[in-house]
């Protein structure tokens, strides 16, 4: 294994281009427990830390390298919120925003904030520049478009209301891969957008639950039953050994009622 | 890098994980390992202030940095008082979590030298303990607290409670 340590994003992106199949190394907190177990064996490891240029962070802008440590202390509470719950303090200390979108899984926490926010994920190589909604980047689960020699910089963050909320539902609290996760972000006089993870190849919005959730400043319960079935009906999750198809639609539909109703308050 | 403050220059292969580092070329023997997949927390060192997993760090990556070993916290023979809260308040069964567990309270108190019980379950929630059931040691943590706060340790529930048996 040869191990690389650019200096500079420029220097970064060189690497990238000359090497095969080069491997970016941020955090680690993913790639090296699948190199400990053998799943993955990387020739070349480009070693992002040393990238200040990852690491900007500003309303509009989060940088690939930002951790899940300093997201905990987001403006935005939805962002907040979901970097709380990612792993345990060392795994927050070194988890960045850009492996999570490296590794793209259909779990990744940091999604459904993302999607509902309508980020675009900006990718660079010695070629250029791409930017990429994120419904264009995302493409199945653990897929994305990057190429093998372009660099997750960072994604751009329209504006967004102020009131937000993330839930996730796992099988204990810390630790473990969330078994359905959701973003709501509300407008006070209405507009809202719903996005959910771990429920679909990929994350999704619920596009239908989002029409009733959007008609009115206020809602009734009839509306929010309503929203809550429309989410069920939406969601397209599996079946596998962490929980049935069916139960996830049900959770689907409770965790994002429970959110929306928390941007009502 | 710089390992309980003694410089340390080594030409390492890539593949070296810090916690082999550790162990194997300083002989630091007291970081424990465990899974090896980022899960338990026995490999737990602090990197630059923060905790960090050694064993899903490759010891390349620690270059120029500043580790914290469990070898690193007594001083001229006087425990941390970390390790005199585990101690004080039998926080270890069999010990295989330990090193972790004090690295781990010993981060989560150099952020918040108050924590409540909850922030104290949070703040170690990356590290699993099979033989405690964790009680001994959010009582010890809250020990160290307030020694390190300056301040007496409530006594032991041992000594407060009755016996009821
Ligand atoms: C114990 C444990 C608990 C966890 N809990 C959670 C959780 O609660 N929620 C959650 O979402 N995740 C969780 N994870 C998964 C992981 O921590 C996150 O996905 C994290 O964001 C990965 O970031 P990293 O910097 O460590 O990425 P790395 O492991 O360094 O990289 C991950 C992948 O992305 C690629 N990559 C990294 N940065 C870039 C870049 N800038 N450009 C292009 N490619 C890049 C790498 O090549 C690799 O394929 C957990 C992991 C562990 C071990
Ligand atoms: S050995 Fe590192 S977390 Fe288990
Ligand atoms: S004391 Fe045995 S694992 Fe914690």
């Amino acid at each position: 294994m040869e191990y690389v340590r650019p200096k500079a994003l420029g220097e970064a992106l060189d690497a990238l281009a000359a090497f095969d199949d080069p491997t970016p190394l941020a955090g680690g907190t993913d790639l090296m427990v699948e190199v400990n177990l053998n799943h993955r064996r990387p020739d070349v490891v480009v070693s992002l830390r040393s990238l200040d240029e990852l690491r900007r962070w500003d309303d509009t802008w989060i940088g690939a390298g930002v951790t899940f440590a300093r997201l905990e202390g987001a403006d935005d509470p939805a962002l907040a919120q979901l970097a709380r719950t990612v792993g345990s303090p060392q795994i927050r200390a070194a988890a960045t925003l850009g492996g999570n979108l490296g590794t793209a899984s259909p779990a990744a926490d940091s999604l459904p904030f993302l999607a509902a926010a309508d980020a675009h994920v900006v990718l660079k190589s010695t070629a250029g520049e791409r930017r990429l909604r994120w419904d264009e980047f995302f493409v199945g689960p653990k897929q994305t478009v990057r190429r093998p020699d372009e660099l997750i910089v960072g994604v751009e963050l329209p504006s967004r209301p102020e009131r937000q909320a993330f839930a996730k539902v796992g099988v204990r609290q810390a630790m473990v891969i969330s078994m359905v996760s959701c973003c709501v972000l509300r407008d006070p006089s209405g507009p809202t957008r719903v996005a959910l993870g771990s429920v679909g190849p990929t994350v999704l919005r619920a596009t239908d639950a989002e029409e009733v959730a959007s008609q009115a400043a206020r809602l009734t319960d009839t509306d929010l039953d309503e929203f809550q079935r429309r989410v069920s009906a939406e969601v397209r999750p599996i079946t596998d050994h962490r929980s049935t198809a069916e139960y996830r639609r049900h959770a689907a539909g409770v965790v994002a009622r429970r959110a929306l109703e928390r941007c009502l308050r | 890098m710089n390992v309980n403050g003694r410089a340390v220059t080594a030409d390492v292969e890539p593949r070296t994980l810090l916690v082999h580092f550790l162990r194997d070329d300083l002989g630091l023997t007291g970081t424990h390992i465990g899974c090896e997949t980022s899960y338990c927390g026995a490999c737990t060192v602090i990197v630059d202030g923060r905790t960090a997993k050694s064993c899903t760090m490759l010891a390349v990556q620690a270059d120029g940095a500043e580790i914290t070993t469990i070898e690193g916290l007594a001083a001229d023979g006087e425990l941390h008082p970390v390790q005199e809260g585990f101690w004080e308040r039998h926080g270890l069964q069999c010990g295989y979590c330990t090193p972790g567990m004090i690295m781990s309270a010993v981060g989560l108190l150099s952020e918040n030298p108050d924590p409540s019980e909850d922030e104290i379950r949070h703040g170690i929630e990356g590290n699993i303990c099979r033989c405690t059931g964790y009680h001994n040691i959010v009582r010890a943590i809250e020990y160290a607290a307030a020694k390190m706060r300056g301040e007496e340790p409530a006594p032991a529930e041992w000594e407060t409670q009755e016996v009821t048996a």
